[in-house]
């Protein structure tokens, strides 16, 4: 089975649920599309995160009512190094889609999304843990796995993954 | 980790409150979890989970393994559903690589999830009834799961870490009486879940402890993250398997329980209900098995059989730079999730076109499942604590991975 080629023309997929509701509010919070290997990516504006996830939360033709999850990808030494990565799930329509935001690597900060839903509240943590992604608004933001003590992001790429101290 | 001054201090005799630790090593925690609890007499006033105890670093590691090398790693996340999770991580290296498996081997990885599944209700059942103080029924619940664990060491050689799956099909076929004495174990099952039940179901005790115990609304599990039985104990019917099928479970023919109170008794009724569907399934994959190659034809991917690779020139090379050098997958992205005993396993694997995975990311249902605890317990007496505790089938090695 080959692989399609991945599309990241807008125009072809702006009909996709989620792309048509945030297209219709603000068309300069789409950064980019992506669709490969049946699934959907859309680069959100930093900024427009949160309001990007209430939208898709209550869009009434397709909610996106289940968040799955928030990770992130050090993209170390490139620019912008961090790609926060957020899968929602739509209960009702059976259908995936993917957030990235793209981040700076200095002092790299971003809009919570805990007010939206609750449940991103420990992936968040973890983010904040692993990779010193500051999230404004969170409710409780300290490290979650490491000891609060810990110097260091493990999960940076520029973190050796032995021979540390 | 939470450090100590992230709980209020509260000084002595200036208010009615105190602060009490459970755990991480109190035994009805199911590992190594910290609970701080703010308590007014036996009522619960605040509750915050505290957790990192098992860190391990998996996602770290998978970073400098090569693909295949990852699949022994995703036992270790979960000791109760080994094979759920190879079986996820699986998946999205295929998908991420364009990979068709053959039918049969999409059978076996069917059937060995739901034993799994069985097996993890079982540890389940056991431990949250003992916790509730029926010991007798994990007496019970750890008959049937030897049974099973006997089943894995026949197919794979072990008991618990299985590492049975691989990227593009299975390890090794199944020996040759294997579906002879799966048959066997699925044909007296389900005599052993009505013991089960005589034991609980009615029990006036179990009742007592669990119903309207540690209740929460569908509206609060959805917001919370909530997914698996524990999701489906507050009304909410949805689960991967029929909703969103992967590895062929659309041939299958199931029933999803579903229950409306979201107490913890719902939630039991969910799981043992599971038990029975999972026999169910489990059978049916006996009955159609499809006959035919285990392992997709992919040479660059799978390793050769034995004997080929005794007599063939190509085959002896393949293993080798499969060994030696891995094998390189397209650049991209992929989000695999399946459903695992405790609700949505998800993997994110990220690919470089190197032959080492750029980033490996696990979804945790544990993780999103334990932020429920505050929304059930608050306002509680300490003792529900154990039972919600026990009610939400938390794993910590996949929490803190």
């Amino acid at each position: 089975m080959p692989l399609a080629p991945a599309i990241t023309d807008i125009e072809q997929l702006k009909a996709h649920p989620a792309i048509a509701r945030l297209l219709s509010w603000n068309p300069s919070a789409v950064q980019g599309v992506k669709f490969d290997r049946d699934e959907m990516s859309i680069y959100v504006e930093r900024s427009a995160i949160r309001e990007a996830c209430s939208l898709l939360r209550d869009d009434p033709a397709c909610p996106f009512n289940f968040f799955s999850d928030v990770t992130c990808v050090d993209r170390y030494p490139s620019e912008p190094r961090f790609e926060v990565v957020y899968h929602l799930l739509s209960i009702p329509q059976k259908e995936r889609v993917r957030l990235k935001v793209r981040l700076a690597g200095d002092a790299p900060s971003l809009e919570s999304i805990t007010s939206v839903w609750p449940a991103a509240n420990f992936f968040e943590r973890e983010v904040f843990d692993l990779f010193g992604i500051r999230f404004t608004g969170h409710p409780f933001l300290r490290r979650i796995q490491m000891p609060e003590n810990w110097e260091g992001h493990p999960l940076r790429k520029d973190y050796p993954v032995e021979g540390y101290r | 980790m939470a450090h100590l001054s992230a709980i209020p201090q509260l000084e002595p005799g200036q208010d009615r409150t105190m602060i009490l630790n459970m755990g991480p090593q109190h035994p009805s925690t199911h590992g190594v979890l910290r609970v701080i609890l703010e308590i007014d007499g036996e009522t619960i006033l605040r509750i915050m989970p505290d957790i990192g105890y098992l860190h391990t670093g998996i996602e770290k590691t998978c970073e400098a393994k090569f693909y295949q090398q990852v699949v022994p790693m995703t036992d270790r996340i979960d000791y109760l559903c080994p094979l759920t999770n190879n079986l996820c991580y699986c998946l999205a290296v295929e998908k991420l690589l364009g990979l068709e498996i053959p039918p049969k081997a999409q059978w076996i990885r069917v059937l060995l999830n739901e034993l799994t599944r069985i097996n993890s209700h079982l540890v389940w059942l056991g431990t949250h009834a003992l916790d509730i103080g029926a010991m007798t029924v994990f007496l019970y619940c750890f008959r049937e799961r030897e049974d099973i664990l006997r089943l894995f060491e026949a197919i794979s050689g072990q008991r618990m870490m299985t590492s049975y799956f691989r990227i593009g099909g299975l390890a090794l076929p199944p020996p040759l009486d294997f579906f002879d004495r799966v048959r066997n174990f699925a044909n007296r099952f389900p005599s052993k879940v009505d013991e089960y039940e005589d034991l609980l179901t009615s029990n006036p005790i179990w009742t007592m402890r669990t119903k309207g115990v540690a209740r929460i609304s569908a509206e609060d599990a959805m917001a919370l993250g909530a997914s698996g039985p524990t999701l489906r104990g507050s009304g909410v019917d949805f689960d991967l398997r029929r909703d969103m099928p992967y590895s062929s479970y659309d041939k299958f023919k199931f029933k999803v329980p579903v229950a409306q109170e979201g107490d913890v008794y719902a939630r039991y009724l969910c799981r043992v209900q599971e038990l029975r569907e999972s026999i169910g399934i489990v059978q049916q994959a006996l009955d159609g098995m499809p006959s035919g190659p285990i392992k997709a034809d992919a040479p660059k991917v799978v390793l050769p059989d034995r004997e080929k690779m005794k007599t063939q020139m190509e085959a002896m090379i393949y293993h080798f730079k499969i060994i030696t050098e891995g094998f390189s997958v397209p650049e991209g992205e992929v989000y695999q999730a399946v459903e695992s005993p405790r609700g949505e396993m998800g993997y994110y694997v990220v690919s470089d076109g190197t032959a080492k995975p750029y980033r490996v990311h696990m979804r945790s249902a544990c993780l999103a499942n334990l932020q429920l605890l505050p929304a059930m317990c608050e306002g509680r007496l300490i003792a529900d604590v154990v039972a919600a505790i026990g009610s939400i089938d938390i794993v910590l090695g996949e929490i803190d991975r």
